[in-house]
């Protein structure tokens, strides 16, 4: 194993990393200085017995309870499930993941296709919906999210659904009407159906860099988001924009989406990130002689 | 946010050194040190931002500057100076082809806006240049994605060659290439499916689509709102691609669009249009000079 000095090049490169890591500086800051009184607490001299404390410290940053990453689900009734976040970032692929993961679970659920703005949309829920042998709820193109909202609960509460699902449109956080759109599907959720949403889920992509904090800050003004999903983090691009949130906004991750597939959607695992993270850090040398595109992956 | 403060001090210190009679060292590194926070806090990318602060810092010292009689104003100078450079100085033209018809391939990442602004692109050159465009459905994997070209192409009045999502997009880009010079398209837009950089076979599927449709343009289409990892996605298409411009969209949020800046520098591809909106009509030629006082929040 590759024996470093914990010293202020180790410092600076683990800064580095996390900066690159779209961290941002801010938070980077914080958790640097935090690593370094760990380690001068502890008389860590070596990196390598470092690493597990660099692991453990951001890990428990990111999860204060086991439970987080579950998904809070109504026992007795309907649990609906709100998807939200700006355009692209992956909303209606992980709604449809999503339904069939539940679905695997053995549970009853339908989709909503609250999208009725872009292009394609509900065809593409529709898909969706098809290869996890869910029915989607509907309106035509152009009309209002809201009421495919309500008699998607309507529809759900009739069939005795354990879970419905709704897809919204992509909004960027700072235009205003669309933000109001988006507490309006709340709002009509929460009067058909008190205690609902149980889980809003902001979709964020790793690729996203410090606008990400925007993201949540806007999001849960409008919509009380209560968990992210961390989007294509089978690139190359490692997400640490959602240890700033966890920082400044406190919304924990709860899934993961790897892929296009169906099942490329996980449970957030902290740890894994973390490795994730550093896994140029982290590598022996062995790994370092034939670098290629899998170490950097989580 | 913290941005707006950070922002805010970055003018005070311009502001201060401005006004100076005589700017020491120290001034020029506390300059230097809070330029450097804006550009990361503006995502972009850390190596970027290393070699831009050492640049102005060394620029800023010396004799010319500290030493002549305007310093205050020669240090911001060279900060603006520089960071035009690396924005890239003009506003770039597009490239036609000399024998009709001019083809332009949008690649990208998953959820970019390649299909979107390939539709406004369309839109605006046949308004501009006076052109018949055609485009062509090349992304058989994304569900629905033809439907939404299909639906943008009628909205536009603009015809959509697809042959379904069974044909290999290098086929449905070469029957499609035929139908337009038969029916006299001039301007050929080529949607193709979003993919990671590091998708070998479908980045050889890429370099199959450019062999046979030798397009004038090749546009990688980059969300405003990425982070560090842009310059690893930006050259790795490069390198496969030879870029010829960059779409910047979702520049309509309140991203600082740092992206922009280490791709410019990255790679040398200019940025040619970005992305304003959803609608149709939202697509506008690239102003550096803009861009650059966005990223720095002036
Ligand atoms: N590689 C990868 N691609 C993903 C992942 N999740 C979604 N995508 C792709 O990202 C693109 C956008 O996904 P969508 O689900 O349409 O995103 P959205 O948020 O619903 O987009 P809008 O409705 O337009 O705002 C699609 O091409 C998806 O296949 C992921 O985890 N990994
Ligand atoms: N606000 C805003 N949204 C945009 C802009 N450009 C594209 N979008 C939205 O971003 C989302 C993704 O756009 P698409 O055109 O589907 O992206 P894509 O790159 O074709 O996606 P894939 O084919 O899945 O890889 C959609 O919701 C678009 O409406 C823009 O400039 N501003
Ligand atoms: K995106
Ligand atoms: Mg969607
Ligand atoms: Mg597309």
């Amino acid at each position: 194993k590759r024996y470093r000095k914990v010293d202020e090049d180790f410092f600076e490169e683990l800064e580095d990393i996390l900066i690159e890591s779209d961290v941002g500086v801010t938070t980077v800051m914080d958790l640097v200085e935090k690593l370094k009184d760990e380690a001068r607490t502890r008389n860590i001299k070596d990196s390598d017995k470092l690493k597990d404390v660099i692991v453990e410290v951001l890990s428990d940053f990111l999860t204060k309870s086991k439970d987080e990453t579950k998904l809070n689900l109504n026992p007795d009734g309907l649990t609906v499930i709100l998807m939200v976040g700006v355009n692209g970032a992956g909303k209606t692929t992980t709604a449809g993941k999503l339904a069939n993961r539940l679905r695997n679970e053995g549970k009853s659920v339908l989709l909503a296709a609250a999208d009725t703005f872009r292009a394609g949309a509900i065809d593409q829920l529709q898909v969706w919906g098809d290869r996890a042998g869910i029915d989607v709820i509907k309106h035509q193109e152009g009309s209002d999210p809201a009421s495919v909202v309500f008699d998607a609960l309507k529809a759900a509460k009739s069939r005795h659904a354990d879970v419905l699902l709704c897809d919204t449109a992509g909004r960027l956080q700072n235009k205003v009407n669309l933000m109001k759109e988006l507490e309006k599907i709340k709002r009509v959720i929460n009067r058909e159906c008190p205690g609902a949403p149980q889980e809003v889920l902001l979709v964020l992509d790793a690729t996203t860099g410090q606008n990400a904090l925007n993201q949540a800050k806007l999001f849960r003004q409008a919509s009380d988001v209560t968990g992210i999903v961390l989007t294509k983090l089978d690139g190359t691009a490692k997400g640490g924009i959602v240890l700033a949130v966890r920082h400044e906004l406190d919304i924990p991750v709860k899934l993961v989406g790897l892929g296009e597939k169906i099942n490329d959607l996980q449970v957030f695992d902290a740890d894994a990130f973390v490795y994730g993270l550093f896994s140029e850090m982290f590598e022996t040398p062995d790994e370092e002689k034939n670098e290629d595109s899998s170490s950097q992956q989580l | 946010m913290a941005f707006e403060s950070l922002a805010g001090r970055l003018q005070e210190t311009m502001k201060k050194i401005r006004g100076k009679g005589k700017v020491s060292e120290a001034d020029v590194k506390q300059m230097a040190r809070e330029v450097r926070l804006a550009l990361l806090e503006a995502d972009v990318n850390f190596k970027v931002v290393k070699s831009f602060v050492s640049r102005i810092q060394e620029r800023a010292v010396g004799q010319e500057v500290l030493k002549s009689l305007t310093p205050g104003q020669q240090v911001i100078k060279v900060v603006q100076e520089e960071l035009a450079n690396l924005m890239g100085g003009d506003q770039t033209k597009l490239n036609f082809a000399l024998k009709p018809p001019t083809v332009i391939l949008f690649v990208g990442l998953q959820g970019a806006g390649k299909t979107t602004s390939a539709a406004k692109l369309a839109n605006f050159i046949r308004k501009a240049n006076n052109k018949k465009p055609m485009m062509i459905a090349a992304d058989v994997y994304r569900p629905a994605a033809i439907k939404q070209l299909q639906t943008l192409g009628g909205q536009l009045n603009i015809p959509v060659f697809t042959l379904g999502d069974k044909v290999s997009p290098v086929e449905i880009v070469r029957q499609g290439i035929e139908q337009a010079k038969a029916e006299h398209n001039d301007l050929i837009l080529i949607d193709t499916a979003g993919r990671l950089h590091v998708d070998d076979v479908l980045m050889d599927e890429l370099e199959q689509i450019k062999a046979v449709s030798h397009p004038d343009e090749i546009f990688l289409v980059v969300d405003a709102m990425t982070g560090q990892d842009a310059v690893n996605v930006a050259s790795s298409f490069n390198d496969r691609l030879d870029l010829t411009g960059v779409i910047m969209t979702k520049l309509d949020g309140d991203t600082r669009g740092g992206a922009a800046l280490s791709i410019r520098s990255v790679t040398g591809t200019p940025i040619k249009f970005v992305g304003m909106g959803e609608k149709m009509d939202a697509i506008e030629p690239f102003h550096p000079d803009r861009m650059a006082s966005r990223i720095l929040g002036m």
